[in-house]
Order: structure tokens, then sequence, then C-alpha cells
């Protein structure tokens, strides 16, 4: 042993010494704990400084008449009914096509994917790509979608560019869940001699559900609020008619000519309204804001609830 | 055991294996006889497994698993204990770039488990496995035995509610349990859930049960339940164990083997190895004096 080589070293220093660095490592604790805290209560601070003064702005202007109006250039009578049914069918359109391709590419790579150089690069470039800008998939999309492929400045071409646009954060967080599996339950599956077409449908899906809907839910969440890309397609910023309706009356009931209308969304009629130089705009916009924040908690809301839900039973 | 459930079960047959076992250079004359007379369920022979890596960590072994009994293997860590089980049933498999060399014959068809031709899944089908840690599934304890029979495609309620039944009487659970068939098998104590995995892997009937370290998790008590119960099951069902606890192979295996860096250094009846162990090697590790 060490200690007996230095003799001269008595029981009681050597335990001051460890005393002080005790004390000297709590002191450090409480002063990064303190300011942890400073920095965390400075940023909900103003986080609900702006949602607070959006609310007070806007919140008054919000009533049925609001929710049903075409916007006008009478600020009194404008309303938010083709910006909202714009951003629910966008939001649809963007569901349909990056959901299930988000679910299938994630469990491709991290399930059946040769791992190797190709599948690293692969897996590094859909991470980059979750952190491109988002204006960057606008001018693709409007290069490829609305010149390209002549699309249009549609429903369907604002729906594929936002379903681009979260499609890196669809996979990469399918990836997490997936990967959040133990390798003991994989096992125990391959054990009894399922195949991995059984593992995956049996056994990683209904495991890895609650994450893969949290995916889902957090990309939608992202895409109903951006702006750039759709107005880099070109969305109608002044809209007075609504999209035909998809259910029809007649055979065969479902319609999609809604697919090729212009259209406008949320957070471009609340651009507009903004750029305008009256303040009774102003406060239109504070309320379309009051809505648009409204609609992205209420989507996390049903991610937590479905991570909750889905976390408590798996009784069947 | 009821014949509903065997789908992929073949009947045992009491015949003696083609070939006889090869003599292992260690064995003394006086064990063979036993040896002889308990029919063969498989042979490993000149078996090797090299990892990804390139690392050997099993060495061409030799080694007889006789019908009917529990076989354990016994050394210490890393010596590739676990990684022989594992190959027993493809599990290495699952992971790129593992290979294995000679053969691991299953008796008596004399089919090779690891030859180009064997599918995994179906060979999986046949050696069932129990692992290290319990690992029930995120459902409920019925849907947890039935699970095995799913993957076969069998799908009439009767026949898995009775295979179910059997297969959780069988692993001495069945009286625990049976009033919470649809509960959550996380509700079950450590020991309970490693019972519940040892009946999952009963459930489809396979011909050899592998298991691997199957009490390190568990405490004493749950530790003396599972032994009592693979003690019961070896009438039934070939079982090969691996356990870095020597007392417990010494308690309930009927074979034992010890490996030491990747060989099988030694193999016979448990008693011989334990009281009377012909390789040094053995002897210090039984006595102690490294593991």
């Amino acid at each position: 042993m060490s200690t007996t080589t230095q003799g001269a070293l008595s029981a009681a220093t050597t335990n001051q010494t460890a005393f002080d660095a005790v004390r000297k490592a709590k002191q450090k604790d409480i002063l990064f704990a303190t300011g942890g805290l400073v920095v965390m209560a400075l940023a909900m601070t103003l986080l609900l400084a702006l949602i607070g003064d959006l609310v007070i702005r806007g919140a008054t202007r919000i009533d049925y008449g609001f929710l049903t109006s075409y916007p006008s250039r009478l600020p009194e009578r404008a309303g938010i009914l083709s910006a909202w049914v714009g951003s629910l069918l966008v939001m649809l359109v963007t569901a349909f096509l990056a959901i299930p391709i988000g679910i299938g590419a994630g469990l491709y790579l991290e399930e059946y994917a040769r791992k190797g150089w190709l599948s690293n690069f692969i897996e590094i470039n859909v991470s980059n790509l979750a952190g491109v800008p988002s204006i960057i998939y606008g001018l693709l999309a409007l290069g490829l979608f609305v010149y390209g492929f002549s699309l249009g400045k549609t429903i369907l071409v604002a729906g594929m560019t936002l379903a681009l646009l979260i499609l890196p954060i669809v996979i990469v967080s399918i990836r997490e869940a997936v990967r959040a599996i133990p390798r003991i339950i994989k096992e125990g599956a391959y054990g009894l001699g399922a195949d991995q077409w059984q593992v995956m449908w049996s056994y990683i899906i209904p495991a890895a559900r609650p994450g893969i809907l949290t995916g889902a839910i957090v990309g939608l969440s992202r895409a109903i609020g951006e702006t750039a890309p759709i107005i880099t397609i070109g969305a109608l910023t002044f809209i007075a008619f609504l999209p035909p309706a998809p259910v029809t009356g007649e055979f065969p009931f479902i319609s999609f000519a809604w697919l090729n209308d212009g259209f406008t969304v949320l957070p471009i009629q609340m651009f507009n309204w903004v750029s305008r130089p009256q303040a009774e705009f102003h406060v239109a916009a504070a309320a379309t804001g009051v809505v648009l924040i409204a609609l992205t908690f209420s989507l996390n809301g049903i991610a937590i609830w479905i991570r909750y839900r889905l976390r408590q039973g798996y009784r069947n | 055991m009821t014949d509903t459930t065997m789908t992929i079960d073949k009947t045992k047959t009491d015949t003696q294996p083609a070939a006889p076992t090869k003599a292992e250079p260690d064995m003394p004359p006086a064990i063979k006889p036993a040896a002889e007379r308990d029919p063969l369920r498989a042979r490993i022979e000149n078996f090797s497994f090299y990892y990804s890596n390139g690392f050997q960590a099993i060495k061409q072994v030799d080694m007889p698993i006789l019908d009917r009994k529990i076989t354990a293997i016994i050394g210490p860590s890393g010596c590739g204990k676990s990684t022989l089980l594992r190959s027993l049933n493809r599990m290495h498999d699952l992971y790129p770039g593992n290979r294995y060399e000679g053969k691991v014959i299953l008796e008596p068809e004399g089919e090779n488990l690891i030859g180009p031709e064997a599918d995994p899944v179906l060979v999986r089908l046949r050696v069932g496995m129990v692992f290290q840690k319990p690992n029930p599934f995120p459902k409920s304890i019925y849907e947890n035995v039935a699970a095995g029979l799913r993957v076969r495609g069998i799908k009439k309620r009767a026949v898995i509610d009775e295979a179910v039944e059997t297969a959780l009487r069988r692993a001495a659970i069945w009286d625990e349990v049976k009033d919470k068939l649809h509960g959550s098998a996380y509700d079950l104590s450590g020991g309970q859930q490693q019972r519940l995995c040892i009946a999952r892997g009963l459930a489809p009937n396979p011909e050899i049960l592998l298991l691997d370290e199957p009490t390190s998790a568990l405490d004493p008590i749950a530790t003396a339940k599972v032994e009592d119960l693979v003690q019961e099951l070896s009438e039934t069902v070939t079982i090969v164990i691996v356990t870095h606890n020597m007392q417990q192979a010494a308690r309930i295996s009927h074979r034992t083997a010890f490996m030491y860096l990747g060989e099988a250094i030694e193999f016979g009846d448990t008693n011989q190895i334990f009281t009377n162990p012909k390789h040094p090697r053995t002897e210090s590790y039984i006595t102690g004096r490294y593991g």
C-alpha cells in the first residue's frame, strides 16, 4: 500500500483533505444547480411572456365569426376559415405521406438494412437532413414539384413539401424508438423460432408504438407551424373560397379534387396580417397565432397522452 | 404432455445412435458404459465459432448431448460457454459476420444444425432457449406462453389454451398464475418471470431446451425453485444449461463439461467431474483456484 510508505501522513490529515474535497464538490453542485435554475427560469419566462402577450392581444378576437369567415379587407370581418381548413388539408396530406414512409424507412434502416458504410452514410445524411433550413425544402419543392412535375401551387404540393421536411425527424425518432427495445426481448422472440417478419410485426412494432406515434405527431406539429417552404412554393395569401369537399353526395362519395386546389395555411394568414399597416389586422394576426399555438399544443398533448396510455397497459 | 401441441416434436425414440460417441482422450473407461447406455440427442463435433471481429471463441469442441439428461457447461467467465450454448440454436446468426465451423448433429435424424442448408429459424423451432435475465414479453402471461405457438401459425383457441396450461404446469407456475393469466407478465416476481420464460420455451415442445445461466439474476429461493423445475423437466426434455455456479452444476446435472479459453477441457458424468477430475485445470477450477 502506498500509505504505509508515507508514514508521516496521519489518518487525521487524510480525513481532513477528503472532507475538504467533498465540501468543495458540494459547493460546485450548489453553484451549478442555481445557475441551471436561473437559466431555465429565464427561458420559461420569455416563452410564457411571448405566449401571454399573444393571448392578451388576440384571445378576445377569437369567436365563432372569426373561425367561420374568409379573410376580408375589412379587419372586423376578416376570419381564418380558409386558413384553418387549408392547414388541416395540408396536414392530412403530410401525415398520409410522411408517416407510412417514415415508419417504413425507419424500420428498414434499423432492422433490415445491412450494417456497413452505406447504412452509416444514410444515417448521417438523414440526421443532417433534419437540420436543413426549411426554406431549402421550399426551393426544392418549387423547382421539382411546382415546375418540374408541373403540379402547381396546390394542397398536394404543400403536403408533399412538408412531408419531405418532417420525414427525417420522423425517421430519426422511429429508429430511436426501435433501438430502445431491449435486445433481450428481440432475442427472446427469435429464440422461440420467430422469423424476422414475425419479430417485427408482433414484437418490435407493438413495443415501439409509443415512440413511433410520438415521432409522427412531433413531426406533424413541426409541419403545422412551417411558413417558409409554403411561401416559397407560392401559397396564396388571400383566399376567399374553400377547396372542394373531400366527401361528396354522389358515388364514389370521396373526391380528391381538393388536392389540386390553391390554399392558404394559418402561418401564412398570420404573416399576411402582420404585414398590414392597420392595428386591427395585427390583433387578427395575434388571434391566428393563438389558434396555431393551441393546435400545436394539442398535437403535443395528444402525443404525450398516447405515450402515457401505451406505457401503462400491456394487457390483452 | 398433449399430442395436440406436438407440432414439431418428433417422437422420442430410444434407438441407439448410428455412430457411437467419440471417445474423449481424457475419459476413463469406467464411465464409458453410461455414455453408451443413454441415447444421444445431439452431437457437437469438431465445432469452432468465430465472432465477426475474427475472434475464435470456441475451439474444436466435441461434446455429446444425451437425450433427456441435463448437460451442464461450466467454466470461468469468457470461456465460451454461453457462446457454445447460443450456437446450438443459431442465436449468433442474428448478428452479421459470425461464423461456425464443424458440426452440431441433431439425433436421431442426423441433421446438421449449423450446416449451410439448415435454416436458423427452423433450428430455433426445435431448440428452445431461456436467457440469463428473465425476458418476458410486454404482454399478458397467457400471451407470453402462447407466443411460441403463434409463431408456428397455431391459431385454434382450444389448442393454445391447452398448450398454455400444460406448459405452465410443467414449469411449476400454474398454481401461482392461473387466476391472472391475462394480467401483465411484468407484474410477476423475477423468479416467477423466469419460470414463465421456461414455460414459454416449453410450450412448443422443443427437442432441446437451452438454459443460459437461468438463475444468475435470481435470489436463492427462486433459484432453488428453478433448479427443482429443471430437474423435473429433464424427465421429458433434453436440457443443456450454462452456469457459472459450480454447486448448481453439481446439484442438478447428469453430465458436466468444463470449458476453458474456448476449449472443452473435460467432459463426463457430473459425479466424476466433481469428485475425480482427470484434467489438472478442471481440478484447479472446481477447487476454486481460479474462476
